[in-house]
Order: C-alpha cells, then structure tokens, then sequence
C-alpha cells in the first residue's frame, strides 16, 4: 500500500481509502436456512484486476450479484463508491435466435450512445466489423468481445467481468485476457472476474480470491497457488508451473460442467 | 343506422382491433418463450366467464380479473425450484379450464353457448365489446410502448438489464398484466381455447421478413390482420366458427412465409 493514499473511516466502520471503488465487510448470505456466503470482506480498488476463483458451486456467481447489489446480503454491508460506474458480464445467458437483433442495436438497449461511441467501442475489443450482424450468428468469442465494448460504453470505473472466456476456444483465451489487461491500462478501471482457469489468468491478474462458500486464501497469483487451502481444493501437490498446468488438465471437465 | 349494425362488420373492426394489438404483445410472447403461459392464462379465462355469469359483471371483467390472478400465481410460482415451470403450466391450465367447465355446469339457470365461448363467435360481438376492444386496445399499445425498450432489454438479459438500472419485475408485472387484457379483450372472436394462435402465429409467420424487433410487430400486426379477414370471411361464406377459421387463415400465412422462396434475408 502506498502511504500516500487517503484514509477515511466512515460510520460504518468502513476504512475507505481514496481508491476504493467496492468494499465488503463480513457480507454472508443465507437462502432457505442453506449458507451460501459467510464472512466475506474483500476490497477493490481502482485500475486493480481482482480474480475470483474456485469450484463448482463455490458461490463466485452469487458474490458478483450480492457486489453488484441484485440480490441483498443476509448480513454484513457493502459500500460502493458513490454514483460507481459499473460495467457488467454476466454469465453468457441463452440468446433466443426469434428475437431479431443487431450487434449495433443490443449496444443501445438501456443506454442512448451515438453511431460513433458505438463505433469507438467495437473497434476498442477489435469487433467493429460485426456492427450490422445479428447476435445469434456470433461465435462465442465475438459475443464476449461484444459485450465487453458494450460495458465499456458506460465508461465504467468498474468492469465486473462473470466467465468472460466462456464459450471461448483455447486460442481465444489468452487473446481475450491480454484485452481486458489492456483495457484496465487505457481506461483506467478496476476488473472483478471471476474464472475457473488460474494458470491463463495468472499474466493478468493483480490479486486472486480463492473461494469456497468463504473466501479461503487471497494474494498474488504465484502466493496463492503455493496456499494449502488452494492445493486442498484444487488437488494440487506442488506449486510448480507444471503443477498448475496438469491442474488445468484435471479440470477440463470440472469447468464445463459449471458452464451448463 | 350504419354498418356497426350489422354482425359481421362488427366482428371484423373488433377482429382487426385485437389483431393490431397481438402483434407488438405476441412478439414479446414469442421471444420471452411464453406460449405455453399464454396458453395457461387463456384457459383460465372460462374460469372468468363463469364467475363473470355468477356475479352479474361484464364478462370481459371477469375473465381479467381472472386471468391475471393466475398469471400473478404462475409468476410467483416460477421462483420456486420444486417443480418445473411446465409442470405448474400443465397443471393450472387444465385444471383452470376444468373448474370453468364444471361451475358453468353446475349453474343451471345459465344457458351459455360454450362453443362460442372455447371457440369463438362472430354473432356474439356486441358495440358494448367494440368500446372494450378500441378503448382497452388504445390503452394497451401506449403501455407496451413505454415498456418497449426496457422489455426488450430483460428479454436480452434480464441480469444485465437489472444491473443496469431496469426495473425488471414491475415491468414483467405489468407485461404480464397486459397480455391478461389482451387476452380477455379476443376471447369472443377467436374464441378461449385459440386466443393465443393470435398471440404467436402471426408474428412468428412475420420473422421470416424481419431485421428488427420492430419490423416484426408490425409484420405481425399485418399479418394479423390479413388472417382476421381471411377467417372472417370464410366464417360468413363457409359458415364455419371464427376463431379456429382466423386461427387456420393465420397458419396458412406462416407456412407461405416459412416455405414459399422469398428473397432471402438478411436473418
């Protein structure tokens, strides 16, 4: 931490430095006497990629709802920068292919941006030329390159990116990563994400939550990975860069399972 | 005395009243995978006809009230995770259309024609019905106008159109709100049992030609309205009931659409 960054506590018992964009204090959700969510305090800052992972059912979907303030924690609080521009992945949803619309036409649906700022956006995630194509001929990658120049258009401080290679080739990963490092540099927003593959993620990832039901090992990338909560959980017996690839084998099918 | 007088002009403005409204609704029907809802919903509406009969209220009245109920049961039935949607849909549909069945029956100072009722009557549009259909119609389309742009946004992604601001379940309310009107307003013409072929055919027969959501209401309006007349008019020359004779001129419609080699479109 920097010592030159601004301190506040507010009367929430927040310690809010200046930047700050969301911060979680000891935030549990409860469903049906289930616990999904216990204890999680996090922090997010500004130009910060924060990478969620963890298993099936680990609650990393439900995490970035209860952030985004869809759905209220059972206890806890949550405190976002005021007036935080956030621009939001969700989770690929099924695109009914009845329903007739255009790459340009989806960008506009609850915001009122011009030709140009569309045009801009597109070109940013190196989609432009799938302007006028229907979003059901997209491929996977050009859906998520197009919902990610979509989000940018709110200009966001935040980016909160669920799965974004989902449904992305192997090839396409990494690509896909390297864009959402740059575009942290260019615009200067923080990234959440959450992800099932550390090892792709490791090159642009500031700081990585391991997450089962509560938050079980944080830090940089090479730490976590070395973490026996992480090797508990993922099965790993050594930190080795061959170890995090063989994981990455182990857990081919594990991931496809949590996509469907 | 003008044209209103006559039965089978008044089945025609009222037909063309509800098919320009099903266009625009029947599209969100369609893309929001709600036939089988709609389906639902219609049924129920004899549910609301016996009540209707039974309190002495204005039929139409009680087949909204009605539907909208069970739409409102379905809508929060969906939340739990027990049963499949279907099976709930399954159930209340016929179980609904059942109910309406045995208390009409049972209400033996009643003489209601149920044919007309299940399949729909061009001799039973009254001018009291034309006011329901164009005041109610008028009504409907300037609501789904302003729902227009947020609806089709949850129908997108109904999680990024919550995280962006839009009211998701107020807007669904008052959709689901405006398919029980529609449904009560063209349950005479096209009859209980057909209500929503008017919802879903003509539109889907439209996407063929459409590049935009808004081509496609509008195509299925027109289409609609083709089919209206079509029906109506065999109806009278044939002399066949109306609803299942606009629901067949609505078939034909969509298989031309769907079969015959127009220029290929974009889509």
């Amino acid at each position: 931490m920097l010592t030159s960054v601004e301190t506040t506590v507010d009367d929430l018992g927040f310690e809010i430095t200046s930047g700050t964009l969301i911060q979680s204090q000891n935030i549990s959700l409860h469903i049906g006497g289930k616990e999904l969510l216990s204890g999680i305090s996090l922090n997010i800052s500004k130009a910060e990629i924060v990478t969620v992972i963890g298993p099936n059912g680990a609650g990393k979907t439900t995490l970035l709802r209860l952030l985004l303030g869809l759905i209220p924690a059972s206890s806890g609080s949550i405190y976002r920068k005021p007036k935080l521009r956030i621009g939001y992945l969700p989770q690929r949803a099924v695109f009914n292919p009845v329903l007739p619309l255009s790459v340009s036409r989806i960008m506009n649906l609850t915001g009122n941006y011009s030709k140009l700022q569309i045009e801009t956006s597109l070109e940013e995630t190196g989609v432009q030329a799938l302007k006028d194509k229907p979003v059901s001929q997209l491929s996977g990658g050009e859906y998520q390159r197009v919902m990610l120049a979509r989000a940018l258009l709110r200009n966001p401080e935040l980016l909160v990116l669920d799965e974004p290679v989902q449904g992305v080739d192997y090839m396409g990963e990494s690509e896909l990563y390297n864009l959402i490092g740059d575009l942290r540099k260019s615009h200067g927003c923080g990234v959440l994400m959450v992800s099932h593959n550390l090892h792709v993620v490791m090159a642009s990832t500031d700081r990585v939550l391991c997450l089962n039901q509560h938050i079980c090992c944080e830090g940089q990338p090479e730490d976590v990975t070395q973490h026996p909560e992480y090797l508990r959980l993922f099965g790993l017996d050594s930190g080795s860069a061959l170890a995090i690839y063989s994981h990455q084998h182990d857990h081919k099918h594990h991931i496809s399972g949590e996509l469907t | 005395m003008t044209f209103l007088d006559d039965f089978f002009w008044r089945a025609v403005i009222a037909g063309v009243g509800v098919a320009v409204v099903a266009g625009p609704l029947g599209c969100f029907v369609v893309w929001r995978r709600m036939s089988y809802l709609g389906d639902t919903m219609a049924h129920s509406a004899l549910l609301g006809v016996a009540l209707g009969l039974f309190l002495k209220v204005d039929l139409m009245i009680g087949v909204f009230a009605v539907v909208l109920a069970v739409a409102l049961v379905l809508f929060f039935f969906q939340r739990q995770k027990l049963l499949t949607n279907d099976a709930v849909l399954g159930t209340l549909s016929h179980a609904s259309l059942a109910m309406g069945v045995l208390i009409i029956s049972l209400m033996a100072w009643v003489r209601i024609d149920l044919m007309g009722y299940l399949f729909g009557d061009i001799l039973a549009v009254s001018l009291n019905d034309l006011y329901w259909i164009y005041g109610g119609g008028i009504l409907i389309l300037l609501t789904l106008l302003m729902l227009w742009r947020p609806l089709l946004a949850i129908t997108f992604d109904g999680e990024l159109a919550q995280a962006e601001g839009v009211p998701v379940l107020g807007v669904q309310l008052l959709f689901m709100l405006l398919v029980a009107a529609v449904i009560a307003l063209s349950m005479k013409i096209i009859g209980i049992l057909l209500v929503t072929s008017l919802l879903i055919i003509p539109v889907s027969a439209a996407r063929r030609f459409s590049n935009t959501p808004e081509q496609m209401a509008i195509g299925g309006a027109l289409i609609g309205i083709s089919s209206v007349l079509l029906g109506l008019w065999a109806s009278l020359h044939v002399d066949t009931p109306s609803g299942p004779s606009i629901v067949i001129a609505a078939v034909l419609f969509f298989f031309a659409a769907h079969i015959l080699p127009f220029r290929q479109f974009k889509y």
